[in-house]
């Protein structure tokens, strides 16, 4: 662990953020690295614009909207705990996130 | 578990800080004092901590830590990442990383702040449309923006601090359309030469902003796109412009957060516009003799007079009457303000008009404008019955973002604050009652 980052995991892909970053960065990281890969090394996807978090009732993607913990746009599961805001838990060590929950 | 203080504050923005200091200087050594906050740091929405340029040190950083230097410590109590979830006699039910406690106060001082007002319009729902303070928000905290375009838009001063703050971490801004007319943003422009040190604030956002086109007059009619924000249609003068974007950072201004106020039976009034406010008197007392408010749940005013009403409260909470009333005057000018704002950035008809039948109004549940035209026309519309049978307001976030959008649009909130205020876990709620049945 490099000094200043945290380690976490989102959907079983490793990524590594700034200490003091939310979950909700963490988890839009882990979709720019994802879509790097894709577009191959030296691509042009680029970090991707922004992830689905979750889907609606009626299946439509869902992403943070008031980034303040409001909404609820932005629930994931955090270490098998169900319905966090991402925008309001830091990211720890370790910690196991999944979207879509 | 109960823990029992003098003064209680709710909200840890500039109005909170400001009243927990203001309440422990005049205080002395006595009076025990607790700050309670949803986020990790204190700050609130204005202050927020930075992780890229305010560096990894625990607690406060910048405006935050230098307004918060006296209380941040050993004079006052902190409860950071904590919600009040119910409320009842002089306690709060609090809900924090260690689990529940019940908070006893002599002196409640509610510092809630204020949520960002998001319309609805087609394709609001698509990931990458966020309010303009929200995207300002996750960013502070860490989201890759970085190369992304980003078209800004919305209404009011903000849009400029969040374009400063994206273009500060590399985002490729590509315009910020403000609704108001060129005509009214001049007036606004010209007015501010009654407050010489926020003109000055402005000219330097705009410098910052120099080649980032400003354009009044214009809005967001749609956004496009398929799993994700491909662009957006924005109104102008000249007819509909698409524009390629990766985010949209929208806001119409701010509404205050007023649910714990009402959970407490506060008078609320709806005097400077549709949504509802603290009513309080010139010791930002409400209608509860034990019970203050302060900063935007009060009105939309700005850090400058949330700071202080903050001051005023957090006096006025220990019984210095003298101390609190001298700043009157302090308070009525940042007020001045406050309207001069409103004035010159009201919202233009035609975005009230922009949901489309298909468009979802309640997000939580996906209820469509079409399933709540049926429960009457504004100024007669059935909320409750609108609730009861589209479950509108019922989600996640207990009609907080529907609840809002609904009142700009001339209908009503589907429901009004009840406990528990943010879905909580169910053991906080059979927390042991100490002295009050909750």
């Amino acid at each position: 662990m490099k000094t200043g980052t945290v380690q976490l995991w989102v959907n079983g892909a490793g990524v590594t953020v700034p200490a003091g970053a939310s979950v909700a960065a963490a988890v839009a990281h882990a979709a720019a690295a994802a879509a790097a890969g894709m577009a191959g090394a030296g691509g042009a996807g680029g970090a991707g614009g922004a992830p689905r978090f979750r889907r609606s009732r009626g299946g439509s993607p869902r992403a943070p909207l008031c980034g303040m913990g409001i909404c609820f746009e932005c629930r994931v599961e955090i270490d098998g705990a169900t319905h966090q805001r991402a925008c309001m838990i830091l990211a720890r060590e370790q910690m196991r996130v999944r979207t879509d929950d | 578990m109960t823990d029992s203080y003098d003064v209680v504050i709710c909200g840890a923005g500039p109005a909170g800080i400001a009243a927990a200091d203001a309440a422990r200087t005049a205080a002395g050594t006595g009076a025990r004092v607790a700050i309670v906050d949803a986020n990790a740091r204190p700050g609130g929405q204005v202050w927020r901590h930075d992780v890229r340029f305010d560096g990894a040190r625990a607690g406060p950083t910048g405006e935050a830590r230098q307004r918060s230097r006296g209380v941040f410590g050993a004079a006052a109590t902190w409860y950071l990442q904590t919600q009040v979830v119910a409320a009842a006699g002089d306690e709060l039910l609090i809900e924090g990383p260690t689990g529940a406690t019940r908070l006893r106060y002599r002196k409640l001082i509610l510092a809630t702040g204020a949520r960002e007002l998001l319309l609805p319009f087609p394709g609001w729902t698509l990931p990458g449309v966020c309010g303009a303070g929200g995207l300002e928000s996750l960013v502070k905290q860490g989201w890759p923006i970085a190369g992304q375009r980003v078209v800004v838009a919305g209404s009011g001063p903000l849009l400029l601090a969040a374009a400063a703050l994206l273009v500060r971490h590399g985002a490729q801004v590509l315009g910020v359309h403000e609704q108001a007319s060129t005509r009214h943003l001049w007036s606004f422009v010209s007015g501010l030469a009654r407050w010489p040190m926020t003109a000055l604030q402005a000219l330097g956002l705009r410098a910052r902003l120099a080649r980032v086109p400003y354009r009044c007059g214009e809005f967001v009619r749609a956004a496009i796109g398929d799993e994700r924000l491909r662009a957006v249609d924005i109104e102008t003068p000249a007819g509909v412009r698409r524009i390629a974007c990766d985010y949209l950072a929208i806001g119409y201004g701010l509404v205050p957060n007023v649910e714990l106020a009402e959970l407490l039976g506060c008078r609320l009034v709806a005097d400077h516009g549709p949504h509802a406010r603290v009513a309080v008197d010139e010791h930002q007392c409400t209608s509860l003799p034990n019970v203050f408010a302060a900063g935007e749940v009060c009105g939309i005013g700005g850090a400058r007079l949330a700071g202080v009403e903050g001051r005023i409260a957090g006096l006025a909470a220990i019984g210095a009457l003298r101390a609190a009333a001298a700043l009157g005057t302090r308070r009525r000018r940042a007020r001045r303000f406050a309207q001069h704002v409103s004035h010159h950035f009201r919202l233009d008809a035609r975005i009230h008009a922009l949901a489309m039948p298909d468009t979802v109004i309640c997000r939580c549940e996906d209820v469509p404008l079409a399933a709540l035209a049926d429960f009457g026309p504004p100024g007669a519309w059935d909320g409750r019955a609108a609730k009861l049978a589209t479950r509108c307001g019922m989600g996640a976030c207990q009609g907080r973002i529907c609840g809002a959008a609904l009142v700009e649009l001339g209908l009503d909130r589907p429901t009004a604050a009840a406990a528990p205020l943010f879905p909580t876990r169910l053991d906080s709620l059979t927390e042991p009652p100490t002295a009050a049945t909750m």
